[in-house]
């Protein structure tokens, strides 16, 4: 029957099988799929884990709490065309090239016209006495990973036997599960194929000083098990034995060609399939890409190669020619929150060649060049500590570009007055940008002059670069720009058709013009009337500097949906109240009237994530009822709408807790009432914890702090938003004053220079040299506006009043607060609530919800 | 009392012309959300003084909230934006700037004798 369906569907599809279903054998489908294969074929995957392919290079972030499915490359676990069938947890056992069939380990045997062999590698484990105990490990799939974690539960040291690039991912992984960490290594170096004696010594204190014992030169002569079969103790040769309840082996892969070799196709000496230029293996029907395929009598153990063949084999089963000869074998990477690089001829094995050298001990910094014998053309280069310089010169390693008169200039720390360095845009147009998608700058610089990008989504879409590890996006922009201004395209940091401006640039305007209103500003810097970009852009630029009422007057029309109604509006067009608990300390009269509120007005109540009370559900016409009952009983407005300071958490901190070494409580309420009302350029939002247990989660804030012995440590840039960031350390052990003082500059600093919109950890992000540079702001005063930014915070405590009992005071402000201006006794019948657990909510489609009217039709509003 | 449910309102008043509000009471580019007929209609001036009358209806959501939106320009086009996910329309045809599939039902707008009126819909 199904071969039928088969047949029906298209009577001269061949079969196309590819073994393996990890990141080459997926980019291999999407490369068939991109051109157009399963036309002509029917495609089957057969992968052997239980997941779908996955990033194996992002592994280790599995311990930093991604999840199996945040590193799928295929969540759906389906291809979007038909013509592909994945099949998973299906192990193949024997390849028959006469009979051109692959058996299954359950008997089943699949027919193929052409098949891909993507079956990549296995770990490499040497031949060591007791390797077979309990808690010995490889580092290779997301299995592996959850069996590491299992046994670290009950372990309190761990070794890693191999100190390359993946040994030392494994080795931060056991350091992240807690526990005391060894990486075991034979050569005398670290990662000993990617940087010589000098960056290797470099990187081992980077790790050391993470707490990692390094064993260099140690040779591993039997692995001990205690009674119950588990691993206790590494003995090395010439070295005292490592007492280890957990081992990690990492040294090296070796290709999974044994279905290869079993069949008769030719191997390479040290293993692996040979292919030829289009991947093609000794028999002509099957393929071979990947860590498993030997190319040039070389076998890669990186995924740019891999991708690469990918490419190459589905090209060449659909007619074509994309010869794979040969990789960059560049690499840079952040280990352990160490840059490592190395690209080009790294080693200087070019005759002839000259190494240039910088080293710092102090800063941990080690860079070298190699460049020809005559010092015009850079060859290669390695660089531990800081790797900043990787992406222009890994484009110019190898390429006729002429290296500058003092090549020095180019690894030296900026020296003041020297222009150093040369730019991306000098590159020639072979030089790769984006080594993971083989990308030239030809290419981008033809992705904009020929079709037409003109942004960096458009780009990528355009021609992939930048869409596989990011690291050359900073790049592509670099050139995007430059592009864009050849083509007399004005690269445009303006905000809006109407600001030819950014948003610090018009904080900027507002403060040295003294300007207080929308439309002074629009006529003396801006064209047309505005729009929803602008308006609530510049409100809040006049709210930050001079904290008067935001719908008052003119003002009243700039205000952004929750800014509008002084209240956050929710899906079904009501909003949410929520008054101001500072520090989340809240008396029992405070608790009860808030009770009473909700039950009066009927409105679901929720405790927030920031320690408040969410009061949901009023429409329009009742929030100057509600404020009015909220006021008279002594609570203000909580900023819950708008982009300003919302809460303040705390822990309960020392005044009860038997941890806690200072008052955080009382700390957070100071801080509170002297933030409130504060508008930014986004939400902001802040924690004290009484001690480093840290039970308010300061560091997941827009402004941290943590109580020491010694004082209060402040962090700064936590958040972010969809994409999470903890906060960094600006200061440690200081006094109440001098904290304050800090987060006012922080503050006011954020507030002049950020972009619209743009949350303090993106911010600190873009800050041209990062924390260092905000603590010089900050902390030393390196720019000389730290009385300037204090005087701007001084003003706005000074001038902070609630806005809801200002609002309710004033009969103007009142009249927007209507359901109808023509019938304000009628409530909006659009809104309707239904029952959940016991509360309102609001009724969705289909659902015939009640009109919810507690308060009645006969509201007085709008005639106080 | 009102009827709140909208399936037992008729339309008796088509073709009729519903008082909104005192024209010296509609601010500029600040809407007002008005009931003409049983539908909810958000009104807004301009700052060339045109009145513009469309459904108070997020069309994307059903939520009545458009009044509350954020007029300005886009080119020469007078807009408002929905406060729920700020998507824009032209106010003179209803059109969504950002999405072809959303648009606002129009209405008739004029002053008669100082006050603002909206046709409703027939």
């Amino acid at each position: 029957m199904t071969q039928w369906k088969e047949q029906a569907l298209s009577p001269d599809r061949r079969s196309l099988v590819v073994l393996g279903h990890g990141m080459v054998g997926h980019k291999f489908v999407t490369a068939a799929l991109d051109r157009g294969l399963t036309a002509e074929y029917e495609i089957t995957v057969l992968g052997e884990e239980s997941r779908p392919a996955y990033d194996r290079v992002a592994l280790s972030s599995v311990f930093a709490g991604s999840s199996a499915e945040d590193l799928s490359l295929l969540p759906d676990g389906h291809y979007p065309d038909p013509g592909v069938t994945l099949e998973l947890r299906a192990q193949v056992t024997g390849i028959d090239r006469a009979a051109r069939t692959v058996t299954l380990a359950d008997g089943r045997v699949v027919a193929y016209d052409v098949l891909v062999l993507a079956t990549g590698s296995y770990p490499f484990v040497p031949p060591v006495p007791g390797r077979e105990a309990e808690n010995c490990f490889v580092y290779r799939t997301i299995d592996d990973l959850d069996a590491i974690r299992a046994a670290a539960v009950d372990a309190s040291a761990g070794a890693v036997i191999g100190g390359g690039l993946l040994g030392l991912e494994a080795a931060n992984a056991l350091l992240n599960l807690g526990l005391t960490t060894h990486v075991v290594e034979m050569a005398p170096r670290l990662m000993p194929l990617q940087v010589d004696d000098a960056g290797g010594a470099m990187l081992a204190r980077h790790i050391r000083d993470l707490g990692v014992h390094v064993h260099l030169g140690a040779t591993t002569e039997e692995i001990v098990a205690d009674e119950r079969g588990r691993v206790a103790q590494l003995k090395l040769k010439d070295a005292e034995p490592l007492d280890i309840g957990v081992l990690v082996f990492s040294a090296g892969i070796r290709p999974r060609d044994e279905l290869a070799r079993a069949c008769g196709l030719e191997i390479g000496p040290r293993g692996g399939v040979v292919v030829d230029e289009d991947c093609r293996t000794s028999d002509p029907a099957i393929f071979a890409v990947g860590e498993v395929a030997c190319a040039q009598g070389m076998v890669y153990g990186l995924v740019a190669p891999g991708y690469s063949m990918a490419e190459t084999a589905a090209t060449a089963i659909a007619g074509e020619s994309r010869p794979f000869t040969g990789a960059d074998l560049s690499t840079k990477l952040k280990l352990m929150g160490v840059d490592v690089a190395s690209f080009g001829d790294a080693f200087a094995t070019t005759p002839d060649a000259l190494e240039l050298t910088y080293a710092d001990p102090i800063t941990r910094v080690y860079k070298k060049l190699v460049v020809s014998a005559d010092a015009t053309r850079l060859l290669g280069g390695i660089l531990v500590g800081d790797a900043s310089a990787y992406l222009t010169l890994r484009p110019m390693a190898g390429s006729d570009i002429a290296l500058p008169a003092n090549p020095e200039d180019l690894i030296l720390p900026p020296r003041s007055g020297s222009g150093g360095g040369i730019g991306p845009v000098a590159l020639p147009d072979e030089a790769t940008i984006c080594s993971c998608e083989n990308v030239s700058k030809g290419e981008i610089v033809g992705a904009v002059t020929s079709h037409g990008c003109t942004t960096i989504p458009d780009v990528k879409g355009c021609t992939k670069a930048g869409t596989g590890c990011g690291s050359c996006v900073p790049l592509l922009k670099t050139l995007l720009d430059h592009e864009l201004t050849k083509l007399g395209v004005t690269v445009s940091k303006a905000i809006c058709e109407h600001f030819a401006y950014s948003r610090a640039e018009l904080f900027d305007i507002v403060r040295v013009t003294g300007a207080r209103s929308f439309s002074d500003i629009l006529a003396s810097h801006g064209t047309g009337r505005g729009c929803d970009i602008c308006k609530p852009a510049i409100a809040s630029i006049l709210a930050s500097r001079y904290n008067e009422h935001v719908l008052e007057g003119e003002r009243g029309k700039l205000q952004d949906t929750n800014d509008h109604l002084l209240a956050n509006m929710q899906r079904n067009g009501t909003y949410s109240v929520v008054p101001r608990i500072p520090g989340g300390e809240i008396t029992p009269e405070g608790l009860i009237l808030i009770g009473e509120v909700a039950k009066e007005f009927g409105l679901y109540t929720k405790i927030t994530g920031g320690q408040r009370i969410d009061l949901f559900g009023a429409r329009a016409e009742q929030l100057p009822l509600i404020w009015q009952r909220l006021v008279d009983g002594g609570f203000e407005s909580g900023h819950a709408y708008g982009k300003s300071l919302r809460t303040i958490k705390s822990c309960v901190g020392s005044t009860w807790c038997r941890y806690g070494v200072q008052d955080s409580v009382g700390m957070a309420i100071a801080l509170e009432l002297r933030y409130r009302g504060l508008r930014a350029p986004h939400k902001l939002k802040s924690a004290v914890s009484g001690c480093a247990r840290e039970c308010a989660e300061a560091r997941g804030k827009d402004f941290g702090i943590i109580a020491t012995e010694k004082g209060w440590n402040l962090y700064v840039g936590g958040n972010g938003g969809m994409t999470p960031k903890h906060a960094i350390e600006l200061a440690r052990d200081l006094d109440d004053e001098t904290l304050i003082r800090y987060i006012d500059r922080f503050l006011m600093f954020y507030i002049r220079t950020a972009d619209r919109l743009q949350r303090t950890a993106p911010w600190l992000e873009a800050l041209d040299g990062g924390i260092e540079y905000l603590k010089a702001v900050i902390v030393e005063d390196s720019l000389g506006i730290c009385a300037d930014l204090e005087a701007d915070m001084a003003r706005h405590v000074a001038t902070y009043a609630d806005e809801w009992a200002a609002t309710i005071a004033d009969p103007e402000k009142l009249k927007r607060f209507v359901s109808f201006v023509n019938a304000p006794d009628v409530p909006d019948p659009t809104i309707t609530f239904v029952d959940e657990r016991g509360q309102i909510r609001p009724a969705g489609p289909g659902e015939s919800g009640e009109p919810h009217i507690v308060a009645g039709p006969t509201l007085k509003v709008g005639a106080v | 009392m009102t009827t709140l449910d909208t399936h037992e309102l008729t339309y008796t008043e088509v073709d009729t012309w519903v008082d909104v509000l005192p024209e010296a009471e509609l601010s500029t580019e600040i809407g007002v959300p008005a009931l003409v007929g049983n539908a909810p209609v958000a009104v807004f001036r301009t700052w060339d003084g045109e009145l513009h009358a469309v459904s108070n209806l997020d069309p994307k959501t059903g939520a009545s909230v458009i009044a509350r939106g954020i007029v300005g320009t886009r080119g020469d086009v007078p807009t408002v934006a929905s406060p729920l996910y700020k998507h824009v329309f032209d106010l003179r045809t209803g059109r969504c700037l950002d999405d072809d599939s959303l648009a606002l039902a129009r209405y008739q707008a004029r002053v008669r004798e100082g006050v603002i009126q909206v046709r409703a819909a027939g």
